[in-house]
C-alpha cells in the first residue's frame, strides 16, 4: 500500500500551507530524508521531508497551490504500487470532546409576552397580562425595586405596580413593602380624571402618570393585535326577547338557592356551543399553519383598576349554564381582587366582551392574540322592530364579530354568527 | 570511568541515544501529522550531553531540565509510551496530558522537568541542591540550561546562592551555539561558563560529541559536589540539527552545510557507534537490530499514543491543589476554585 | 490569656513549628543576624541556628526558585519578602512555577512553601514599596492567600500555612505589627478557608479583610454611636480558599452589604466578592453591593493625603450611610 504524504503542520499556528516548489518528481526514488518539496507556511517556506523510503509514485497537487493541513500531496511507495485516489481532507486530530456550550437561554418571558404570531411549538396564548403579584414588568417603564423587595411582595401578595419607592431613584425596597397593606397598592399613578376642570389657581399644569405594567401590556398587546391581524367585522343584531324571558324564569325559580344568571353568562355559554358548531373559529394563525383546538376555553373581559382582564372559562363547551355563570362570578370576582393565577386568565381560544351593562349600543372590540375571533356585546335595547307586516317594540341586542381574517373568512365568520344568533334567540337550547 | 564499563552497559548507553533520536523523529512526524500541539523541541544531535550526564547519576543524585527535556527524560529511563501519550495529550501521558512537551516530570528517577520559561529552573536546580545538602545526602543536581539561559538574571541569582552557601549543584550549559535564531556570538558577552569565575565557581569546557568524552568530563565534578558541596558551572558544547523548534525554518541563522558538516563529522551516535565497533562491542548486524528496535519501539509508542484517551473536562481541575486530590487529608475550608 | 503583638504572635508560630518540624527553614534578607526588618524574627537566630534561620543576598528570583526546589525534596522553606512589592522581581518563580508545577507534573509534585511578608500602604513609603499583591496571586489556581487582620488570626494561620502541603501567600501589614491582643500560648490552629464574624450587627454587613477590618471596626462603632446603624463586620481571613457562605448568611441577614478593601478597584478581590454575592444571594439584596476600595492611583508619598487614598473610618462610615439609602 502506498503511504500517502500529506501537508504537515510546519508551524503551531499554520492552517494552510503553499506547495511551492517539487523537488522531486514522479518517478523519482526517494529515501528518508530527503526533501520532497518547499512549502510556504504562515512564518516561513520550510523544506517538506519524507519519513519513507520508495518511489514518488504520484503528485496530486501542482505547484504554487494552496491546500489545508491534512491534504494529500504526493504517495510514495513501491514502483507499480496502485495509489487511491486521494479523499479530500485528510482526517483531522480528534479534538478532545468538550461540552457544547449551553444556548444562551430564552429569557423567559412574562405572562404578556406570547407574540401576536407565536411560533409553531405549543406556545401557551396569553391575552392581557394580569398584575401577578410580582411580574417582571417587560414593557412600558421599567420599575425599579431591589431583588429582596421583589422577593418579599410576591410572599406577601403585594402588588408593586402602585408603590411609591423610597429608595434611590424611586427604588422600591424592603421597608416600602412591609408598609404595604398585603393585596393592595398604594394609589400613585391614579390616571387623573379629564383635566382638572376649573382649577383654583393661577397655574394649571398637567399630569403625567407614568405607564403602569398593565396598561403597558395593554398597550403594547393591543398595538401588535390591531397592525398585524387583519380585522373584519361582523355585525348581528339579537331578538333578545326569548332569552330575557327565559332568564327571569330560571332567575325567579331559582333564587332561593342563590342563582342569578346574567344576559352574559348566556352569551358565554352560546358562544361555547357556536364554537363546537363551527369550530373553525376557533382556531390560532401560526404562520405556516392554522392549529385547531379542540376544546372552547372561553375568556371574557373584566375592567379592574387601571386595566382590563380576560378570566377563562375552560371547556366551556362542555359546562352547564350554571356552571359557567357560577365561574365567571368567581373569576370576575377574584379578578377584580387581583388574586387570579396566570392558568386563569391565560388559555383562552375565543373571547367575549360585553359593554352592554354600560350603555353601548354597538362597538368592535380588538381581538386578544392568538385567538381567530373576539364577540363585542352591546347593550339590550328597546326599539321599534319589524314582526310580519308590523312595526311593534321589540328588543335588541347587537353582537359584533372581529374576526382575523387570515384564518377566517367573511362566511365562516357568517356561519359562526349566524349560529350564534341561533342559539341566543332560541336559548332553550342552551339548557342541553 | 569509561573503562569500567560493562560491554553491556556500553551498548545500553548506545541503545539510549538511538532510541532517542528515533523517538525525536516519530514526534517530528507526528507533529506534522497533527497529532502534537503547542510547541516541539527537538534533541536530535546532543544525544550524548544527557545520556552521558544522566549515565553517572546515583541514587541521590537529582536532574533538572529546561524545555529541550525528552533527551533528559529517555535518559535516565522514562518510558517511550507515557512520553508520546504525553506529547499527544492524552490522559495516559506522564504528566496526563497536562503539561506537553516541555513539561516532562518522573520524580521517581529524581527528574524534575521540563520548564517551559528560559532560566526559570535554575534556581529549582539550586534548591534541589540545598534540598539534598539540608538532608545531609551525598548527593548532586545537575541543572541544565541551553547557552540562551546564561543572560537571564535567574540564573546569576542561582550561581551566587550555589557558591555562597557551597550548594551540590552542577550548571550544566549544553551549548548547541543558537538560543532561538540568535548565535552565541550574538547573544553573550564573554565565554559563558568562564562567568563562574566571578563567582568563585569551578568551571570547564568540553565537547558534546563523544559519549565517553562527556562522561569523563562531568564526574569529577560530580564528585566534587556530592562529597565537598562544591557548586561548578560547565559548559559542554554540541549541536542541534533541527531548528529551535519544528517551526523554526532555521534558514535564517545557518547555513545547510554546517548541519551537514556537523551530521559527518560528529553526530554523536554515530562517533560512539565507530568507537563500539572499533572496540568490538558492536557490528553492524547489532547496530541494525538495535536501529530496527527502536524505530519499532517509537512507532509502537506513537500507536498508544493514538490509542489513548484525551483528558475530560472532569480532569480539568485535578492536580492542581494537594489538598483538593487528596480530600480526605483536607484541614482548610471554604471554596478552592471559582468558576 | 498572654496579651502579644501582632509580630510576636508570627515569631512564636514559627518558633513553634521550627521546633515541631526539622524540615522547616526560614529564609529571607535580614531575617537572622538583623532579627528581621520588621523585627519579626528577632531572636530565631539565637534559638535555631544558621542552618533553621537563613540570611539571604538581595536575589529573590534566586532564593524564592530555591525555595521552591528544595520544597520539591521534602524541605518547608518559610520564606520571608520584605514587602510583597518585591514579588514582582520573583514573578516566574511564584505564579509560574510555584502555581503550576503540581499540574504541570499531573500531581507527581507539590511544593509546600510559604511566602510571608507585609503587603501594605499607609506607611508613606511610595508607590513602588506599598502593593497589596492578594489578588493577583489570588487569580492563580494552585496557590492558597491569607490575611490576618489580628495576633490571635495569624498565629493560628501561619501555623496552618505551614503545615499546608500545597504553596500559601500570607500577607501582613507592617501597621499591624504593634497591634496588640490575646493569643493562646498552645498550640493551636486555624483552618485556612475560613472567615471570622468580628462584629455581630442586623443593618449593614461589612465584608473586609486585613488592616481594613481594624478600620471597618472603628467605622462600626462610630455607626452605632453616632447613627445607631448596627454593623456586621465579616473578617474573610483567607483569599485563597474563600469562605463565601459566611459572607452570604450574613448578608441574607441584613440584606445590604459594603466590601471594604485596601485595594485599588479594578480587578480587586471586592470585584470577586461582589460576583459572588449577587450571584448567590440576588434576592436577598434590598440595594446594590457598595465596594469601597483605594482610590484608584500609584500610592501617593504625601501622607496625609496617602491616608486620604486608604480606606479610613470616615470614608468607611460615609460609603456604609450611603450603602443603607
Amino acid at each position: 500500500m502506498a503511504n500517502i504524504i500529506e501537508m504537515p503542520k510546519l508551524s503551531d499556528t499554520m492552517t494552510v500551507g503553499t506547495l511551492v516548489k517539487w523537488l522531486k518528481k514522479e518517478g523519482d526514488a526517494v529515501k528518508t530524508g530527503d526533501m520532497l518539496a518547499e512549502v510556504e507556511t504562515d512564518k516561513a517556506t520550510m523544506e517538506l521531508e519524507s519519513f519513507f523510503d520508495g518511489t514518488l509514485l504520484s503528485i496530486f497537487v501542482k505547484a504554487g497551490s494552496q491546500v489545508p493541513l491534512g491534504a494529500a500531496l504526493c504517495a510514495i511507495g513501491k514502483p507499480g504500487e496502485k495509489v487511491d485516489a486521494p479523499a479530500s481532507a485528510a482526517p483531522q486530530a480528534a479534538a478532545p470532546a468538550s461540552k457544547a456550550p449551553a444556548a444562551p437561554p430564552t429569557p423567559a418571558p412574562a405572562a404578556a409576552e406570547a407574540k401576536p404570531a407565536p411560533a409553531p411549538k405549543a406556545a401557551t396564548p396569553t391575552p392581557a397580562a394580569a398584575p401577578a403579584p410580582a411580574p417582571a414588568p417587560e414593557s412600558g417603564e421599567r420599575q425599579k425595586i431591589s431583588p429582596l423587595a421583589r422577593k418579599l411582595a410576591a410572599e406577601k401578595g403585594v402588588n408593586t405596580a402602585g408603590i411609591s419607592g423610597s429608595g434611590p431613584g424611586g427604588r422600591i425596597v424592603r421597608v416600602d413593602i412591609l408598609a404595604a397593606p398585603a393585596g393592595g397598592a398604594g394609589k400613585k399613578g391614579a390616571p387623573a380624571v379629564a383635566y382638572a376642570g376649573t382649577a383654583k389657581g393661577p397655574v394649571q399644569e398637567d399630569k403625567v402618570v407614568p405607564v403602569s405594567n398593565i396598561r403597558g401590556i395593554i398597550a403594547k398587546r393591543l398595538v401588535e393585535s390591531k397592525t398585524q391581524i387583519p380585522h373584519f367585522y361582523l355585525d348581528v343584531e339579537v331578538d333578545a326577547g326569548p332569552l330575557l324571558e327565559l332568564r327571569a324564569q330560571l332567575n325567579t325559580a331559582l333564587e332561593k338557592e342563590g342563582v342569578k344568571l346574567s344576559v352574559n353568562d348566556f352569551v358565554l355559554k352560546a358562544s361555547a356551543e357556536a364554537l363546537r358548531r363551527v369550530p373553525a373559529v376557533n382556531c390560532s394563525w401560526e404562520e405556516t399553519a392554522i392549529r385547531h383546538h379542540p376544546a372552547a376555553h372561553v375568556s371574557f373581559a373584566v375592567a379592574i383598576e387601571d386595566g382590563l382582564i380576560t378570566p377563562v372559562i375552560r371547556d366551556a363547551h362542555l359546562k352547564t349554564l350554571f356552571a359557567i355563570s357560577t365561574e365567571a362570578k368567581s373569576l370576575g370576582k377574584r379578578a377584580r381582587d387581583k388574586k387570579l393565577a396566570p392558568a386563569e386568565f391565560t388559555g383562552g381560544t375565543f373571547c367575549v366582551s360585553n359593554l352592554g351593562m354600560m350603555g353601548i349600543d354597538r362597538f368592535s372590540a380588538i381581538i386578544n392574540p392568538p385567538n381567530a375571533a373576539i364577540l363585542a356585546v352591546g347593550a339590550t335595547v328597546r326599539k321599534p322592530v319589524v314582526k310580519g307586516d308590523q312595526v311593534v317594540i321589540g328588543q335588541r341586542m347587537t353582537l359584533t364579530l372581529s374576526v382575523d381574517h387570515r384564518v377566517v373568512d367573511g362566511a365562516v365568520g357568517a356561519t359562526f354568527l349566524s349560529a350564534l344568533r341561533e342559539l341566543l334567540e332560541k336559548p332553550a337550547l342552551l339548557l342541553l | 570511568m569509561n573503562a569500567s564499563l560493562s560491554a553491556d552497559q556500553k551498548i545500553g548507553l548506545y541503545r539510549l541515544m538511538v532510541r532517542i533520536r528515533r523517538f525525536e523523529e516519530r514526534s517530528l512526524r507526528a507533529y506534522q501529522a497533527k497529532k502534537i500541539g503547542g510547541f516541539l523541541h527537538l534533541y536530535i544531535g546532543q544525544e550524548a550531553v544527557a545520556v552521558g550526564c544522566c549515565s553517572l547519576m546515583g541514587k541521590d543524585d537529582h536532574v533538572i531540565t529546561a524545555y529541550r527535556d525528552h533527551g533528559h527524560a529517555i535518559a535516565v529511563g522514562m518510558e517511550l509510551n507515557p512520553l508520546m501519550a504525553e506529547l499527544y495529550g492524552k490522559v495516559t501521558g506522564c504528566s496526563k496530558g497536562k503539561g506537553g512537551s516541555m513539561h516532562f516530570f518522573d520524580p521517581s528517577r529524581n527528574y524534575w522537568g521540563g520548564h517551559g520559561i528560559v532560566g526559570g529552573q535554575v534556581p529549582l536546580g539550586a534548591g534541589l541542591a540545598y534540598g539534598l545538602k539540608y538532608k545531609g545526602l551525598k548527593g548532586a543536581c545537575m541543572t541544565f540550561m541551553g547557552d540562551g539561559a546564561v543572560n537571564q538574571g535567574a540564573v546569576h541569582e542561582a550561581y551566587n546562592l550555589a557558591a555562597l552557601w557551597d550548594l551540590p549543584v552542577i550548571f550544566v550549559i549544553e551549548n548547541n551555539g543558537y538560543s532561538m535564531g540568535t548565535s552565541q556570538a550574538r547573544s553573550s558577552a564573554g565565554d559563558l561558563a568562564r562567568r563562574a569565575e566571578g563567582y568563585g565557581m569551578a568551571w570547564g569546557v568540553c565537547d558534546g560529541h563523544d559519549l565517553y568524552e562527556v562522561r569523563a568530563f562531568m564526574a569529577p565534578f560530580l564528585e566534587k559536589a556530592r562529597q565537598q558541596c562544591k557548586p561548578a558551572v560547565v559548559e559542554i558544547r554540541t549541536y542541534r540539527y533541527r531548528g529551535h523548534s519544528v517551526a523554526d525554518p532555521d534558514n535564517t541563522y545557518r547555513a545547510k552545510a554546517e548541519i551537514e558538516e556537523y551530521r559527518r563529522t560528529k553526530d554523536p551516535i554515530q562517533v560512539f557507534q565507530n568507537l563500539l565497533i572499533a572496540e568490538k562491542v558492536l557490528d553492524e548486524a547489532a547496530v541494525e537490530k538495535i536501529d530496527a528496535e527502536a524505530r519499532a519501539e517509537a512507532d509502537v509508542s506513537a500507536d498508544f499514543a493514538e490509542a489513548s484517551p484525551f483528558p475530560t473536562a472532569a480532569d480539568l481541575q485535578k492536580d492542581v491543589y494537594w489538598e483538593s486530590d487528596n480530600p480526605s487529608k483536607r484541614t482548610s475550608e471554604g471554596r478552592l476554585f471559582f468558576n | 490569656m498572654p496579651v502579644l503583638q501582632y509580630r510576636e504572635a508570627i515569631r512564636q508560630a514559627l518558633a513553634e513549628e521550627l521546633t515541631r518540624d526539622p524540615n522547616v527553614v526560614v529564609l529571607g534578607e535580614e531575617v537572622a543576624q538583623f532579627h528581621g526588618a520588621y523585627k519579626v524574627t528577632e531572636g530565631l537566630l539565637e534559638k535555631f541556628g544558621p542552618k533553621r534561620i537563613v540570611d539571604t543576598p538581595i536575589s529573590e528570583a534566586g532564593f524564592i526558585g530555591m525555595g521552591l526546589g528544595a520544597s520539591m525534596l521534602g524541605v518547608r522553606p518559610v520564606i520571608e519578602l520584605m514587602f510583597w512589592s518585591f514579588y514582582s522581581v520573583a514573578f516566574d518563580q511564584i505564579l509560574n512555577n510555584a502555581a503550576n508545577v503540581r499540574y504541570m507534573s499531573g500531581g507527581q509534585i507539590n511544593c509546600p512553601i510559604v511566602i510571608r511578608g507585609p503587603a501594605n500602604g499607609g506607611t508613606n513609603v511610595g508607590a513602588t514599596h506599598s502593593h497589596t499583591t492578594e489578588n493577583v496571586l489570588a487569580h492563580h489556581p494552585g496557590v492558597k492567600v491569607v490575611v490576618p487582620s489580628t495576633a490571635y488570626d495569624a498565629k493560628g494561620l501561619l501555623k496552618s500555612a505551614i503545615r499546608d502541603n500545597d504553596p500559601v501567600f500570607f500577607l501582613e501589614n507592617t501597621i499591624l505589627y504593634g497591634d496588640k491582643g490575646e493569643v493562646p500560648a498552645d498550640d493551636y490552629l486555624i483552618p485556612l478557608g475560613k472567615a471570622d464574624v468580628k462584629r455581630v450587627g442586623t443593618d449593614l454587613t461589612i465584608v473586609s479583610y486585613g488592616r481594613a477590618v481594624i478600620q471597618s471596626l472603628a467605622a462600626a462603632n462610630l455607626l452605632q454611636q453616632e447613627h445607631n446603624i448596627s454593623v456586621e463586620v465579616v473578617d474573610l481571613r483567607s483569599i485563597r480558599p474563600l469562605d463565601i457562605d459566611t459572607v452570604l448568611s450574613s448578608v441574607r441577614k441584613t440584606h445590604r452589604v459594603l466590601v471594604v478593601e485596601e485595594q485599588k478597584p479594578f480587578c480587586g478581590v471586592g470585584a470577586q466578592l461582589a460576583y459572588m454575592i449577587q450571584s448567590e444571594a440576588f434576592d436577598d439584596l434590598d440595594g446594590p453591593i457598595a465596594r469601597l476600595s483605594t482610590i484608584d492611583a500609584p500610592a501617593i508619598y504625601s501622607p496625609p493625603a496617602e491616608a486620604e487614598q486608604l480606606p479610613n473610618p470616615q470614608r468607611i462610615l460615609k460609603a456604609a450611610i450611603e450603602a443603607l439609602a
